[in-house]
């Protein structure tokens, strides 16, 4: 039972019993959450209002289980499917303009550094690939630029599905679609390698399929992006309507795409200061289980 | 929780590290010893700036603002501002400004002409946002071809942004407006950001007399936890924020809240009125009220306007002006009280458009009274025998007019 989330008293008989279960059996505070917890604990998401089997909800529920202090955590979205969801989670969120996202993260985690120097605050931000790639691009290299403390995750479902279907910089080469009449006729951007040149110490490319493997890589980024530097997931979040699938299909599809050789196979880049850190971190662990075995 | 009442935070009788004492804001405001310096308007907006416990400033160079954000730098480094960098484009700033005003932080920007229009999404989602972040306006052309000279266009696309809009005569306006500006916005029932807009060049590149309150004197530290919404810093348990996003939503119920919390905004700035009358000593200024013919403006064409007065005083007729001192809230009662006897209303204005003349005849009955003008643009200055010229010609074309029709 968490001891800083916890509710007054005189609200208990009137506060929604959704609320109660976050209380009470939400993961605030639990040094070991993660996905497992699924079906025991009160999730930090919870009724969303995305499509029927849409993988971006997988991949939320996925994130939202494994960051690692939701007790202190903030993200940051922006305009799109994602901002349907973000009313209803658990943390405190920030939804302002489409594309601003890591701007808005720069003067958020730069304001909580100053108010809270003694505290871990970690921004996390969650945004479409129109939001991250196109319309935010300049925004998304500069905060990495910049060094800035804060993870980036980017919903990559190739195209801007919350206004139907368009075109976007993620977008695989040939893809028809609106505002792509003839197939689109450049290269999917590359942002994990443009990632690596702008000084993120850590960058991961992948799907949605594993749950642990989310788990690891989004505790990696959180925890690399508060003590070494910034920090970049793409995540394949197929949007199965404009690619013609149905409800069911959307796991088979990031299985798909994510096989040797394809666009979403599993990749990641370690700085060698992150490295050194996870090593530490490694190692602090060992230590600690051999301490509570002997 | 990092309340006003968090020891790491200075309180009221307390000093800071820089040593300034931590000042209650109406003592700060009108009973603080003040001493005269000779300063340009940049280095009054980084007296202000030392002087009001800013916790977060972003920079991004444009002319006529960029002395006056890189003297807030030297703040930074000297240790009078929490954290200040250099954002990316005007539009980004914004946002790295409305990250830290979410998280909790006293904010700081300034911008001009172009900046504010690259930016300028960004406004109403302040206003909507209920942030009370500060920027300094110090206006000039948004013309092609590229122009840096002074003119005041850009105000007119900031009026509907649900800003508090204040507009400097002088520096020592600037001065003040900026220090009282942050008390007024942050006030729990008004809270909303604010513009204090000053004349680019005629202020921020002249030297004046500025009365100043002590360099050891500071305002009190921004407390979060006032905000009529949540800081968002994860200090008080999360919820759900809603159940239902609003922006899908086609129904009464969306509709509602989108219109009231419009309304809403309307309402906070009308608020702000009872803050500020007593800390400007009212939302206008009136000289030689009972004059038949008024000039009413804003910013430096106040001054040109009093030098005009002059002149007409030389000549022997009496006109009298309207200072405005804040665009929003608008005064509307108070210039319609204010020129209610006047038969000749002139609004001198630094721009093309005349959008001060248009507020005015929207707002007072027997609005024929009001003659837009005289105008000067493009960064040419306004001298007084402009305006003089101006009320002459017009009242020789009203004379003529009476002689053949009357």
């Amino acid at each position: 039972m968490a001891n800083r989330i916890q509710i007054n008293k005189e609200f208990v008989d009137i506060m929604p019993q959704d609320y109660l279960d976050l209380v009470e059996s939400g993961t605030y505070e639990t040094p070991n959450r993660g996905w497992k917890d699924f079906g025991t604990a009160t999730e930090l998401i919870a009724e969303h209002s995305l499509c029927a089997g849409c993988p971006e909800s997988i991949a939320f529920r996925h994130i939202m289980a494994s960051i690692p202090n939701p007790e202190d955590t903030v993200m940051v979205g922006s305009t799109g499917c994602t901002s349907l969801v973000f009313p209803m989670i658990a943390v405190h969120n920030i939804h302002s303009l489409f594309g601003n996202q890591n701007a808005i993260a720069t003067g958020l985690k730069r304001a909580l550094a100053v108010r809270f120097p003694d505290r871990v605050k970690d921004v996390i931000v969650l945004a479409g690939d129109g939001a991250t790639v196109d319309i935010g691009l300049d925004m998304t290299l500069q905060s990495w630029f910049r060094k800035e403390r804060f993870t980036t995750i980017c919903f990559d479902n190739e195209l801007y599905a919350n206004t139907g279907g368009q075109e976007s910089g993620l977008m695989q080469k040939g893809f028809l679609a609106k505002m792509a009449p003839v197939g689109k006729r450049f290269e999917k951007v590359r942002l994990p390698e443009i990632a690596r040149e702008s000084g993120c110490d850590y960058v991961a490319i992948m799907t949605a399929s594993k749950p642990s493997l989310v788990e690891k890589v989004i505790k990696q980024a959180v925890l690399i992006a508060r003590e070494v530097g910034p920090t970049y997931i793409q995540i394949y979040t197929p949007c199965i309507l404009e690619i013609g699938k149905q409800s069911m299909e959307g796991l088979q599809e990031m299985r798909t795409s994510e096989a040797p050789g394809e666009r979403f196979k599993f990749r990641e880049f370690i700085s060698p200061e992150a490295q050194s850190f996870l090593d530490g971190l490694a190692e602090k662990k060992k230590a600690e289980k051999i301490a509570t075995t002997t | 929780m990092a309340t006003q009442t968090d020891s790491r935070v200075p309180q009221i009788g307390q000093r800071n590290k820089k040593g300034q004492l931590i000042t209650d804001p109406q003592e700060l405001f009108l009973n603080s010893t003040r001493t005269p310096y000779f300063l340009t308007g940049s280095e009054v907006i980084r007296e202000a700036v030392r002087r009001s416990s800013v916790d977060f400033s972003v920079a991004y160079p444009i002319t006529p603002q960029s002395e006056a954000s890189s003297l807030v730098g030297e703040l930074y480094a000297e240790g009078y501002v929490g954290d200040y960098m250099r954002g990316e484009s005007e539009f980004a700033v914004m946002g790295q400004c409305a990250g830290a005003a979410f998280g909790g932080a006293r904010v700081f920007t300034t911008t001009a002409g172009p900046g504010t229009l690259r930016a300028f999404e960004n406004f109403p989602m302040w206003a909507g946002s209920r942030l009370p972040i500060q920027v300094v306006f110090t206006v000039r052309g948004i013309n092609s071809p590229l122009t840096i000279q002074p003119d005041t266009l850009e105000i007119a696309f900031m009026l509907e942004t649900g800003m508090l809009l204040w507009h400097a005569e002088s520096a020592q306006d600037l001065f003040d407006f900026m220090l009282k500006g942050y008390y007024v916005a942050e006030q729990p029932e008004v809270h909303l950001p604010i513009g204090v807009i000053c004349d680019g060049f005629f202020v921020t590149h002249t030297k004046d007399m500025v009365m100043m309150t002590p360099e050891d004197q500071a305002l009190p530290h921004y407390d979060p936890y006032r905000s009529p919404v949540v800081c968002m810093d994860m200090e008080v348990p999360p919820v759900r924020m809603m159940r239902d996003p609003f922006v899908m939503k086609s129904n009464y119920i969306s509709y509602m809240t989108h219109a009231s919390w419009q309304l809403e905004i309307r309402a906070a700035i009308e608020r702000s009125r009872k803050h500020t009358i007593p800390l400007l000593d009212g939302l206008i200024e009136v000289e030689n009220g009972d004059a038949e013919i008024m000039l009413v403006a804003s910013g430096t064409a106040v001054s040109q306007a009093r030098e005009a007065i002059r002149l007409f005083r030389d000549k022997g007729e009496r006109v009298g002006l309207v200072k405005i001192k804040t665009l929003r809230p608008f005064p509307t009662e108070e210039i319609r009280r204010a020129t209610e006897h006047a038969k000749h209303i002139f609004v001198p204005e630094f721009n093309v458009a005349g959008w001060l003349a248009r507020e005015i005849k929207s707002t007072i009955d027997r609005n024929h009274r009001v003659v837009a003008g005289p105008h000067v643009a493009g960064g040419m200055t306004m001298p007084p025998e402009i305006i003089v010229e101006e009320v002459e010609k017009h009242m020789a074309h009203r004379r003529n007019k009476e002689l053949v029709h009357g």
